[in-house]
C-alpha cells in the first residue's frame, strides 16, 4: 500500500484478495477464473486514519482493458505492465497453471504495483477511466468501450509500415528503441538462465536430504558414533527442506525483474508512435510540396513533370484558361489546408516529443531506483542463504565431532 | 619401455630393527602391491590395509594427472601409516625390507627361491566340512561388517549423486553470472552494480569449484578405501571360519576313531593353538580397525562439513562485499 495524491485526496490502493470464481463466458461455457478484490482508502489528513471508501471485485481482462485503454488515451506515457498472463520461465518445481496458489498470489502482487504505479503516476492518476475502475463495479466495461478508444487505436500495420519508411525520426527515440530491445533480450536470457540456475540449486539440497536416511540406518549398527551420526543425518534433513523457501524468495526477485522486461514493450510503444506521427507528418509535408509544384506548373505552363492531366491535354486538345483557372483555384485552397495540416501536425510532433522524452527521463529515474533495489534486495536474499549454510553445516561438524 | 610413477618413503625410526636412523626410498605401486601380498601370506591371522584400486582404465582416467597422482599418494601414504601403527605388522621382515632396501627387486627375486613355509599356510578343508558354530562375537562382526560395507555403498552413491548435480549448477552459474556483464554494457548509472554482481556471481562459481574438486580428491577415495577395507576383513573372517573348520573337523575324525586315547593327538593340539590364535589376533585388530574406523569417520565427516562451511564462508563474503557497492549513490561518486 501506498500513498498518492489523486486529484486533492490522498488515497491508498490495495489488491487485498483473489477468489476462484465460476461463471459463463461470451460463448456460454462454463469458465473458472479468478476475481480480485480492489480495496481503495482515503487517508484523512488531519489524523491519518484511512477509511474504506471503494471495494470492489475485477478480473485480470478487465485490467487489461483499462491497460490498452491507457495505451490509447497516453501515447507518449511509459505506461506500467501488467503481470504476465500466464506463468513463464518457470522452473520445474513451478507449477504452470494459472490456478495454481503460488502463481495466483503473485499475480494479487503484481496487479496491485500496477494500479500502484498508475496511481503515483503524475498524469496517468487523474485520469477518469480509471478513477471508475476503482470505483464503478457495475457498468464499468460499456464506460470505456463507449469511449471508443478501440477506433481510435493505431493500427498494427500502419505502425510497422511507418517504422521502415519514416526518414527522420528523432535519433534520440531511435537510440531509445535499441535500447528497449536489447534490454528484453538481455532480460529474458537473465530469467531463462536463473530459472535453470534455480532448479539445479534444488537438486543439489534436495539430495542432501538422503544423508539423513542413511546417517540414521547406520548409527543404527553403531556404538559411540551412533548418537553423532543420528543428529548430523538430522541437519542434513533441515538443509534440504530449507531450498523451498529460499526460492519462493527468489521468485519475487525475479517478478521484479519481468516487470522490467515488460516494461521495455512499453518503452517501445512510445518509440512506435513517435515513429508513426513523424512518417505522417513526413507524408503531409511531401504532398503540401507536391501540390505546390503542380500549382507552380499550371500557373507557368511548364510541365516538368509528367501528370495524366498533361498527357490528356496533349491528346484531346489544351483546357481552356478558366479550366486552368478553376484546377489552381482548388489547387490553392489545398494547399493553404495543408500548410494548416502541417503547422498543427508539426505542433502536435514536437509537443509530443517533449511530453514523452519528460515522461521517458522519469521512467529512467524509477527504472534506476527500482532495479537497484531489487539487485540489493537479492544481494541481501544470498547472503541469507549462505548464512543458513554455514549455520546447519557448523551445527553438523559439531555432531560430527561428538562421533 | 614403460613409464610409471614413483613415489617418495622417508622413514624415521628409533627401532633396533632398523640399521640407520633414517631412510629415503622410491617405490613404484607394484612394489605395494607386492609388499600387501608379502604381508597376507606371513601374517594371515591380522587385516591388513587395503590398497587403492589397482586398476585404472586407461583413457577413462589419466593415471599421470595431478589429482590422480595426488589422490593415490594419500592413500599409500595412509596404508604405510595404518601398519606402522600396528604393534605386530610393523616388525614385519618385508615391511622393514620395503622400507630401506636399495634394490628391492633383488630381494624380491630372493624370496622367491625361498619354499614357502608350509605349516604358515592356511589350507582348504577337504570334504566340505561345515562349521559347528561360529562364535557369537564373530558372527557379529560379520553382520556389522555386511551392514557396514552397504551403507558405505549408499553414502559413496550419495556423494558421487552430489557433486553430479553441483557440477551442473555450476554449469549454469557460469553462464548466469556473464548476463549481468551483457546487461551492464546496456545501461549508465546501473553499469557498475550489475557488473559487481556478474563478479560476485563469478566468485561463487569459482568456490563451488573448489568444494567439487575437494569432495571428489578427498572425500569419495577414504569412502571407497574403507570400502575395501571391509571386503579384505570378510576375507579374513572366512579364513578364521576355515581354520576352526579344519580344527573341529580333525577333532571329530580323533572322536570317531574309538580308540583309547588318553589324550588328545599333537597335530589336533597344533591347530586348535592355531585356531585360538587367530581369533585373538583378530579380536585384537578387529578392537583397534573400530577405533580407527571411528577416527577416521570423524574427521572424514568434519572435513566434508568444513569444506561447506568454507564454502558458504567465500560466497557470503562476496555478496556482503557487493552491497555498499549496490547502494552507492551516483552524486558520491
Amino acid at each position: 500500500m501506498t500513498e498518492n495524491n489523486f486529484g486533492l485526496k490522498k488515497i491508498e490502493i490495495s489488491v487485498s484478495e483473489a477468489e476462484k470464481r465460476t461463471g459463463r463466458n461470451a460463448m456460454n461455457m462454463q469458465e473458472t477464473y479468478t476475481a480480485y478484490l480492489i480495496e481503495t482508502r482515503s487517508v484523512e489528513h488531519t489524523d491519518g486514519q484511512s477509511v474504506l471508501t471503494d471495494s470492489l471485485w475485477r478480473r485480470y481482462s478487465e485490467f487489461e482493458l483499462l491497460r490498452n485503454y491507457l495505451l490509447v488515451y497516453y501515447p507518449h506515457i511509459v505506461v506500467p505492465p501488467l503481470p504476465e498472463k500466464r506463468a513463464e520461465f518457470v522452473w520445474h518445481k513451478l507449477s504452470a497453471d494459472n490456478m495454481d496458489p503460488d502463481f495466483v498470489e503473485r499475480r494479487r502482487i503484481g496487479l496491485e504495483n500496477f494500479l500502484l504505479r498508475v496511481a503515483s503516476h503524475p498524469i496517468l492518476c487523474r485520469d477518469k477511466i480509471f478513477y471508475l475502475f476503482l470505483t464503478q463495479e457495475g457498468n464499468w466495461k460499456e464506460t470505456v468501450n463507449e469511449t471508443g478508444f478501440q477506433l481510435k487505436a493505431d493500427s498494427r500495420l500502419k505502425a510497422l509500415n511507418a517504422t521502415f519508411r519514416v526518414k527522420n525520426p528523432d535519433k534520440r527515440f531511435t537510440e531509445l528503441k535499441h535500447y528497449s530491445d536489447e534490454l528484453q533480450s538481455v532480460i529474458s536470457h537473465l530469467l531463462r538462465v536463473r530459472a535453470r540456475v534455480a532448479d539445479r540449486l534444488y537438486g543439489v539440497y534436495k539430495v542432501h536430504g538422503n544423508y539423513g536416511r542413511v546417517f540414521s540406518e547406520w548409527s543404527a549398527i553403531e556404538k559411540e558414533m551412533g548418537d553423532g551420526l543420528q543428529s548430523a543425518g538430522h541437519h542434513m534433513d533441515v538443509y534440504a527442506s530449507s531450498i523451498d523457501d529460499i526460492l519462493e524468495d527468489e521468485e519475487h526477485y525475479a517478478d521484479q525483474l519481468k516487470e522490467y522486461l515488460f516494461y521495455a514493450e512499453a518503452l517501445r510503444a512510445v518509440c512506435r508512435k513517435h515513429e508513426l506521427m513523424q512518417y505522417d507528418l513526413e507524408m503531409a509535408a511531401q504532398d503540401l510540396a507536391s501540390k505546390k509544384q503542380q500549382c507552380e506548373e499550371l500557373a507557368t505552363g511548364t510541365v516538368r513533370t509528367f501528370s495524366l492531366k498533361g498527357m490528356t491535354t496533349k491528346l484531346f486538345g489544351q483546357e481552356t484558361p478558366e479550366q486552368r483557372e478553376a484546377r489552381i483555384k482548388v489547387l490553392e485552397e489545398q494547399i493553404n489546408e495543408g500548410e494548416q495540416q502541417l503547422k498543427s501536425k508539426n505542433l502536435e510532433g514536437r509537443e509530443f516529443v517533449k511530453n514523452a522524452w519528460a515522461d521517458i527521463e522519469r521512467f529512467k529515474e524509477q527504472k534506476n531506483h527500482d532495479l537497484k533495489e531489487a539487485l540489493i534486495s537479492y544481494a541481501v536474499m544470498q547472503i541469507s542463504m549462505c548464512k543458513k549454510g554455514i549455520q546447519v553445516w557448523t551445527n553438523a561438524k559439531e555432531c560430527f565431532s561428538k562421533m | 619401455m614403460e613409464t610409471y610413477i614413483t613415489y617418495r618413503i622417508t622413514t624415521k625410526s628409533t627401532r633396533v630393527e632398523f640399521d640407520l636412523p633414517e631412510y629415503s626410498v622410491r617405490r613404484r605401486y607394484q612394489d605395494f602391491d607386492w609388499l600387501r601380498n608379502k604381508l597376507e601370506e606371513s601374517q594371515p591371522t591380522h587385516l591388513i590395509p587395503p590398497l587403492p584400486e589397482k586398476f585404472v582404465v586407461k583413457g577413462v582416467v589419466d593415471r599421470f594427472s595431478e589429482e590422480f597422482v595426488e589422490t593415490r599418494r594419500k592413500a599409500l601414504d595412509k596404508f604405510l601409516k595404518r601398519i606402522t601403527d600396528h604393534p605386530v605388522l610393523s616388525f614385519n621382515e618385508h615391511f622393514n625390507v620395503f622400507l630401506t632396501a636399495k634394490d628391492l627387486n633383488a630381494y624380491k627375486r630372493q624370496g622367491m627361491a625361498l619354499l614357502s613355509r608350509v605349516g604358515e599356510s592356511v589350507k582348504h578343508v577337504t570334504g566340505g566340512y561345515k562349521l559347528r558354530s561360529r562364535p557369537l562375537e564373530f558372527a557379529a562382526i560379520g553382520d556389522y561388517l555386511d551392514t557396514f560395507a552397504l551403507k558405505l555403498g549408499t553414502i559413496d552413491r550419495i556423494a558421487q549423486r552430489i557433486i553430479k548435480e553441483e557440477i551442473e549448477y555450476l554449469v549454469e552459474l557460469r553462464e548466469y553470472g556473464p548476463v549481468y556483464s551483457t546487461w551492464s554494457a546496456l545501461e549508465g548509472e546501473l553499469a557498475e552494480p550489475l557488473e559487481g554482481v556478474s563478479a560476485c556471481i563469478g566468485n561463487c562459481s569459482t568456490a563451488l569449484e573448489e568444494l567439487t574438486d575437494d569432495m571428489t580428491e578427498d572425500f569419495l577415495p577414504v569412502l571407497r578405501e574403507y570400502i575395501l577395507y571391509s571386503d579384505s576383513m570378510k576375507s579374513v573372517l572366512k579364513k578364521r571360519d576355515q581354520v576352526q573348520a579344519e580344527y573341529e573337523a580333525k577333532l571329530e575324525a580323533v572322536a570317531l576313531r574309538k580308540e583309547d586315547r588318553p589324550k588328545v593327538p599333537a597335530d589336533v593340539e597344533k591347530c586348535q593353538d592355531r585356531m585360538e590364535c587367530f581369533n585373538a589376533d583378530l579380536k585384537a585388530d578387529m578392537e583397534r580397525w573400530q577405533s580407527n574406523k571411528r577416527q577416521d569417520f570423524r574427521q572424514l565427516l568434519m572435513g566434508m562439513a568444513d569444506k561447506n562451511i568454507q564454502y558458504y564462508e567465500k560466497c557470503l563474503m562476496a555478496w556482503e562485499s557487493i552491497i555498499p557497492l549496490l547502494q552507492e549513490k551516483p552524486e558520491a561518486k
